[in-house]
């Protein structure tokens, strides 16, 4: 009853130097983080009055407020981000030359640059009074480009008889595009798809370069308004904030996971890839073998290579 | 033009801050990958559950939050007064790392079974398998999708910028302060990152094609 290929069934001797050595890592593991709090007690960040302060209304309301920010400027970016995403998708699998070169160029100068660098430009040089709308702009021209390229992967991975028999039925170029290719494309990348808004969720953080007042920024504003015994209370703040971070990330990343188990369930349609693993990989890295695959068949699998996180943006 | 003759000296220790923190952070983040990945497949739980812990928590964190943490409480745990950069590089090979482990680990899944039990027959142990089997197998499929990783990672370099590391967007923002046009000032540093990103796909593209196997 092996557990996994990479290793034989444990016998006796292996199985008390594997115990010696999970205590040992334990050990070390629970050593690290002691030491950690320990030090942190020490500075004082474990005090009571350091996290009393979550009390107080108004410091409860400002995280609300700045919860509220941040699922704004998502909610503007998650949906222009698409919108802009099936445009470029569709310029870019366009018959017109110049529409699919403007495409091509555009896609590929905005998805090589770093984000905060385009946040920062449309904020200074169009935005500045409206940094929720620089930052939100920022994010819908990146994850545009990204979700249109997951787009066309998916458009590209319809079968060539849909299209035809679309053509034969004597369809329009938009009626094909529109009712036949794009549907099936949407479903069989929706995975992909909310993971990348599970990164466009985290990129919301650089909000706080910008100084949109967001979680983050609401968070650090807490901490340095905050005074508890002649210390500002950066870490229970920060330790809060990401709590709040990880765990909406964590939702829709598990949104993502189970539509994609969903997927897989249903017989038809075109196989769903593995949630966050981008589909601009997925042509040669994701693609395994189909036959004599190491299969890691262990409770440490607990999804496929991608589930239960966000892609890298 | 005016802006990057006027001001080269500052793009050039930019540029050459991007190209360092880049490089000190990928090695932190493959190091940290490979023995996470080695973690997530290793015979012994508790190693397991810290591996999937790791990950799972890296992954959904947002970077800025990483660098608030590297910045206000990594020194207060350790010692006091370590160089931004040296905090910026942490948080990004941390943050990194934990998507080189899932880069690593389906790696590993696409070596062909026979060569892990082949291996496993002759008497192996999990760290001889893993290390002079498996993990040489897996480079050829790792590299594509690390590429990828890694021009991620010059990328979300710039958020370093904001926590006062000497880098390109710290010019970016220099410039914009000093009332340039931002346009012009935007294409540069655009440009400086394309140098970079370009320059990382090919060295990949030349190690893919050097690992190439004919089937």
């Amino acid at each position: 009853m092996s557990a996994s290929v990479l290793f034989d069934a444990p016998g006796p001797k292996a199985l008390v130097r594997n115990r010696i050595l999970a205590v040992a890592g334990s050990l070390l593991i629970a050593g690290l983080l002691a030491f950690s709090i320990v030090r942190l007690g020490e500075k004082g960040h474990l005090a009571a009055g350091m996290w009393d302060i979550f009390n107080y209304s108004g410091i409860r309301q400002n995280i609300a407020d700045g919860i509220l920010a941040t699922l704004k400027a998502f909610g503007i970016a998650a949906v222009g981000s698409l919108v802009l995403g099936v445009l470029l998708a569709v310029a870019r699998l366009s018959d017109h030359k110049p529409v699919r070169w403007f495409a091509t160029g555009f896609i590929e100068l905005f998805r090589s640059i770093p984000l905060l660098i385009t946040i920062y430009a449309v904020w200074v040089g169009f935005l500045i009074d409206y940094s929720m709308w620089a930052l939100a702009v920022g994010l819908t021209i990146y994850n545009g480009c990204v979700q249109a390229e997951v787009l066309r992967a998916g458009v590209n991975s319809v079968p060539k008889g849909q299209r035809e028999a679309a053509y034969a039925l004597g369809m329009s170029k938009t009626q094909v595009m529109v009712t036949v290719l794009l549907p099936q494309a949407v479903r069989a990348m929706l995975p992909t798809i909310i993971s990348q808004l599970v990164v466009t969720l985290k990129d919301t953080s650089l909000g706080y370069i910008i100084l949109y007042p967001e979680l983050l920024n609401s968070a650090r504003l807490i901490a340095s308004n905050t005074l508890v015994d002649g210390k500002y209370p950066y870490v229970s703040t920060i330790v809060v904030a990401g709590i709040i971070y990880v765990a909406m990330c964590l939702a829709l990343s598990g949104l993502a996971t189970w539509i994609e188990k969903r997927g897989r369930r249903a017989k038809t349609g075109i196989g769903t890839p593995p949630a966050g693993q981008s589909a601009l990989l997925s042509g040669d890295a994701g693609q395994a073998a189909a036959t004599g695959i190491l299969i890691l068949g262990d409770s440490n699998q607990t999804g496929g290579p991608g589930t239960g996180g966000g892609g890298q943006n | 033009m005016n802006v990057l003759l006027d001001h080269f000296s500052d793009f050039r220790d930019g540029f050459i801050g991007t190209v360092s923190i880049t490089a000190v952070s990928t090695v932190i983040a493959l190091v940290l990958g490979l023995v996470i990945a080695g973690f997530r497949v290793s015979p012994i739980p508790p190693l397991r559950w810290f591996g999937t812990a790791w990950v799972t928590l890296l992954r959904n964190t947002p970077l800025t939050l990483l660098f608030l943490v590297t910045t206000f409480v990594v020194p207060e745990i350790l010692f006091p007064g370590m160089s931004a950069f040296v905090l910026g590089s942490l948080a990004l090979g941390f943050y990194t790392s934990s998507f080189i482990c899932e880069a690593v680990r389906s790696g590993i899944n696409t070596v062909p079974l026979g060569q892990a039990e082949a291996a496993r027959s002759l008497g192996m142990t999990f760290p001889q398998t893993l290390s002079l089997i498996v993990l040489p197998q897996a480079t050829r499929t790792v590299l594509p999708p690390l590429s990828s990783i890694l021009i991620a990672l010059t990328k979300n370099s710039a958020i370093a910028g904001a926590f006062s590391v000497t880098e390109l967007f710290g010019w970016q923002k220099l410039m914009g302060e000093e009332g340039y046009d931002i346009v012009p000032v935007f294409l540069w540093v655009a440009l400086a990152y394309l140098v970079v990103t370009f320059t990382i796909s090919g060295v990949f593209r030349l190690l893919e094609r050097r690992m190439e196997v004919a089937r």
